[in-house]
């Protein structure tokens, strides 16, 4: 196969979705998307017209949906941001700027690998731990997402957050964000967990400061406070 | 002359300290240089080359600069030039958002001549091979180093040992991508650096924009790990500064995890054909090396040999090889792990061919009382007589086994840095240098040393590092040179500080300076004793605020190191699973217990990585890296950590740094217990079940 000398190198990520899977509960699916029927007001970088022709073929012809307004819950608070279908939640929580001007500024979760192989993104969406970079923004709305900014109530630490501290389980901190979510989950999901099942759970996240040890220790510790 | 004299015996030093730095960390509130928000920001990224070797003929930014969103495009080579290995940076652009960018460098052209690359080490030493520097057949001058007699040494031994030992390219892997916020003001350039040198990279900057000092500013309050590859702009800082000022507006370029897995640096390979000989009384006699590495195309390979133990005669040839591959970078510890896995596994080979017990053999070599200490605790701590006697004589299909490995370093720190404690009539103190913490913990040790001085709790201290705007400069972070290089300064500017408020308060009562004790929150004058808070308030409208100086005597070079691996082998699956790690190191007068542990936890968990799971692979076909991710680049994850045992032992000596020797006895400690496990020994890092599988079948 001839090689296209002329491709630069970085190819983008076919953000495959499982959109026609999922239809969020709010309707605001890929198809509806396309057909305008988001939750949020759709821009168009084409007039009306064409986005009724979009609408009666079923698919979107020449219109090119560039944006919409995405409606997001993030540690209990509503955001409006302007997104686009590409936009992971990832650099929402990070780069988002708010339909009144403000920045999300949630820089906890950290972009690191950004494909899904680091735990790095780590974030809760309904209690569960996702990878912040394999979510569409649009795929979380109606859902609640907690970040790290969120675990603390009202000043006080989590149990979790402390043991980390307390044990030492980080050093230059790049991870800490990811493992901290991801231990409240396993802990959540798991009270009473063996080192084995600590070691088996955290696998998502990677660490390479080597705080290993610690946070094995910080989330048997953090266990023993939450029973 | 100063001394830690009572220091030693204080209640705050050697003991376990939670890092300053928690708090922040755990509730996401640490900015990172990635994190960094600017009014009116633009994203930053660059267009790298997708071959291997050429000639650029044709560089097409238009497209990119039309773009809407895209408000800066550069070029990052010329016409003309050669391409000379994948990743190689092409242009640069920045735009509004990070996904217009990454479509905008998708949508520059650039056409090129190819030419034949080679990326294997083989075949670039071989005749055929491309010739892609001035080397002839692609290696550089050999480095000898001769001493003794070496036919003489040969004549005496009873026992000789003759083999190849190799190891892989080992990536970095920083979380944190190397990157850069830049934002000018008029002639003044303010750097957010993801760096391991705040005044290094500031006189980088400087010079390469023709701009004095003291108009750049470079921060890095918090920083995703460096390991050595870290210390300058880059060709990645300079752009992101070039585009900012094309711009006007800031720019953050952050490597992507490609760009930063393939072209930030790696710590270069290892093949060596070493000979070495021993008497049947347990004395090396003889050593005698050929070896080469590659660190892309230029220099920087290399491995310690011999190393650790002493031999009377020998000689070693060292080299470097060329291939259009991304360059090697300092990477924690360079040279030494290299050379310590060889090093390690012959003294073992050695050992077993004259019948000795290899700690025995070792301490007959190594005149390091230290080490004998940390083996004799390690041995322990391990159960080593719990290894079989005769390697490989396990039965059943998981044998197991147990190894040891050694290394040393230097870390004695040196002068430059320039450190000020303050005390404020509020009662605040802080403590302001221009050094970098890497996660190596530095920030708290600097709050120990002071908080010890003054009678406080280090979270009473602030510590202010990572920016240059105090102008207080401090070395770059690498070496482990930076605890023994800052602590002997903020100790004694903590001493001054002290002596000033305690002449201060004798001034003010009327007392002499000695009737006046600082200690443990509150200060006693005479029969009064009063709250440290209101000791500073006494102040008015004052601030102590005193420079430290540099003092040798508080601070030394010279680390050792022992490890023991216990490991189970499969010799079904060729699964070499890690039970336990004893890992027992010093680092003179240790400031902070549990940073020190944490570091070697650290070290060790690389050093298993470099022994079982990484490797840089690179296509020869294509030229191109084959894993440059994190799914397919291993590093340890939390499933391949077996109990590790961090020993920080402690010695009479100074201040010492711990950052490298914790990473450089690992895999020879890992690759003797497979032997012991086995029976078979496997040369070759990393040791992976295809090899494993391989050994046991040749045997």
């Amino acid at each position: 196969m001839a090689e296209d000398k002329t491709r630069s190198t970085d190819q983008p990520e076919d953000r495959q979705t499982d959109l026609h899977q999922q239809v969020n509960e709010t309707g605001l699916s890929r198809r509806n998307f396309l057909k305008g029927l988001g939750t949020g007001a759709v821009a168009a970088t084409v007039a009306p017209a064409t986005l009724a022709e979009a609408d009666s073929h079923g698919a979107a012809t020449s219109a090119e949906i560039t944006r919409a307004t995405a409606k997001l819950s993030i540690n209990q608070q509503a955001y409006q941001i302007e997104v686009e279908p590409r936009t992971t939640l990832l650099t929402v929580l990070r780069d988002g700027i708010d339909t009144k001007g403000q920045r999300v500024d949630l820089t906890g979760a950290k972009e690191v690998c950004d494909r899904g192989a680091c735990g790095g993104c780590t974030i809760l969406v309904d209690g569960r731990s996702v990878y912040s970079c394999m979510m569409l923004a649009i795929d979380v709305e109606g859902k609640e997402i907690t970040t790290v900014e969120g675990l603390a109530d009202d000043g006080e630490l989590h149990p979790v957050q402390q043991a980390f501290i307390e044990h030492d389980a980080l050093m230059c901190g790049f991870c800490t964000p990811g493992f901290v979510i991801a231990s409240k989950a396993l802990l959540d999901q798991n009270p009473n967990p063996t080192r084995e099942e600590i070691q088996a759970e955290l696998s998502g996240n990677i660490c390479r400061c080597g705080t290993y040890p610690f946070i094995f220790e910080a989330v048997a510790s953090a266990a023993k406070k939450m029973k | 002359m100063a001394e830690w004299g009572e220091a030693r015996k204080s209640s705050l030093l050697g003991k376990y300290t939670q890092r300053l730095s928690g708090p922040q960390k755990v509730t996401g509130q640490a900015k990172y240089t990635f994190d960094i928000n600017r009014p009116g920001m633009l994203y930053g990224r660059i267009l790298r080359s997708h071959i291997a070797r050429g000639t650029l003929t044709a560089l097409d930014l238009s497209p990119a600069e039309q773009m809407p969103g895209v408000k800066a495009v550069i070029p990052l080579i010329e016409i003309g030039k050669e391409i000379r290995y994948e990743g190689q940076e092409i242009a640069a652009v920045a735009a509004d958002t990070r996904d217009i960018a990454a479509d905008a460098i998708r949508a520059i052209r650039f056409d090129y001549d190819p030419l034949d690359h080679v990326v294997d080490l083989g075949e670039a030493m071989s005749e055929g091979s491309p010739q892609i520097r001035d080397w002839e057949n692609n290696q550089s001058e050999r480095q000898i180093d001769e001493k003794g007699d070496l036919k003489a040494g040969w004549a005496t031994a009873d026992a000789v040992v003759e083999v190849t030992y190799s190891t892989e390219v080992q990536v970095h892997t920083c979380l944190e991508s190397h990157g850069h916020v830049a934002e000018w003001n008029g002639d003044q350039l303010t750097v957010w650096a993801s760096t391991q040198a705040v005044f290094g990279t500031r006189r980088d900057f400087a010079r390469h924009f023709e701009l004095p000092e003291d108009k750049v500013r470079v921060i890095t309050e918090h920083m995703g790990g460096g390991f050595g590859a870290k210390f300058g702009p880059g060709v990645e800082g300079r752009a992101a500064a070039t585009l900012a000022k094309e711009a006007g507006r800031p720019v953050k370029l952050m490597l992507t995890r490609k760009g930063e897995q393939n072209t930030a640096g790696n710590r270069p390979s290892m093949v060596q054909h070493v000979k070495a000989g021993a008497t049947k009384e347990g004395k090396l006699v003889a050593y005698e090396v050929s070896g080469y590495g590659t660190s892309g195309l230029g220099g920087g390979a290399g491995f310690t040999g011999p190393y650790v133990y002493q031999v009377p005669n020998y000689r070693t040839e060292k080299f470097n090889v060329a291939i259009n591959a991304g360059s090697g970078r300092a990477f924690r510890a360079p040279r030494h792990p290299q050379g310590a896995f060889a090093m390690d596994s012959l003294m073992d080979e050695l050992s077993e061919k004259i019948g000795m017990d290899s700690l025995e053999f070792r301490k007959l070599n190594d005149p390091n009382e230290i080490r004998h200490a940390e083996y004799d605790l390690g041995a322990k701590e391990i159960g080593w007589h719990r290894r079989p006697r005769v390697a490989g004589s396990g039965t059943g299909v998981r044998k197991h086994g147990i190894g040891v490995g050694s290394g040393q370093w230097g870390g004695g720190g040196g002068k430059g840095t320039k450190a000020r404690v303050n005390i404020n009539a509020d009662g605040t103190v802080e403590a302001i240098t221009g050094t970098q913490d890497l996660g190596t913990g530095i920030r708290t040790a600097i709050a120990i040393i002071v908080a010890d001085e003054l009678g406080l709790h280090p979270t009473d201290i602030t510590v202010k590092i990572g920016d240059t705007l105090p102008g207080l400069p401090s070395g770059g972070s690498g070496g482990s040179q930076t605890t023994p290089s800052v602590s002997p300064v903020v100790k004694t500017a903590a001493m001054a500080a002290k002596e000033s408020l305690i002449n201060h308060l004798a001034e003010k009562v009327n007392v002499a300076a000695d009737e006046v004790i600082i200690k443990e929150g509150s200060v006693t004058i005479g029969n009064n004793q009063l709250s440290w808070k209101e000791a500073t308030s006494t102040l008015g409208m004052e601030t102590i605020s005193e420079d430290g100086s540099w003092d040798e005597n508080l601070r030394e070079g010279g680390a050792a190191g022992a490890q023991f691996a216990e490991v189970e082998v499969d010799t079904e699956t060729g699964q070499v699973k890690l039970t336990k790690i004893v890992a027992v190191h010093d680092c003179g007068l240790i400031i902070n217990r549990l940073a020190t542990e944490s570091q070697i936890n650290g070290g060790v968990i690389g050093g298993i990585g470099y022994a079982l799971l990484e490797d840089r692979i690179m296509d020869d076909q294509t030229g191109r890296s084959l894993n440059s991710n994190l799914i397919d680049y291993k590093v340890p994850g939390a499933q391949e950590i077996p109990e590790i045992r961090a020993i920080a032992y402690d010695t009479d000596r100074k201040v010492t740094g711990i950052g490298e020797p914790v990473t450089i006895p690992t895999a020879g400690a890992i690759a003797n217990a497979v032997y012991n496990a086995i029976g078979v020994r496997i040369r070759s890092l990393p040791i992976t079940p295809d090899k494993v599988l391989a050994a046991l079948e040749e045997a």
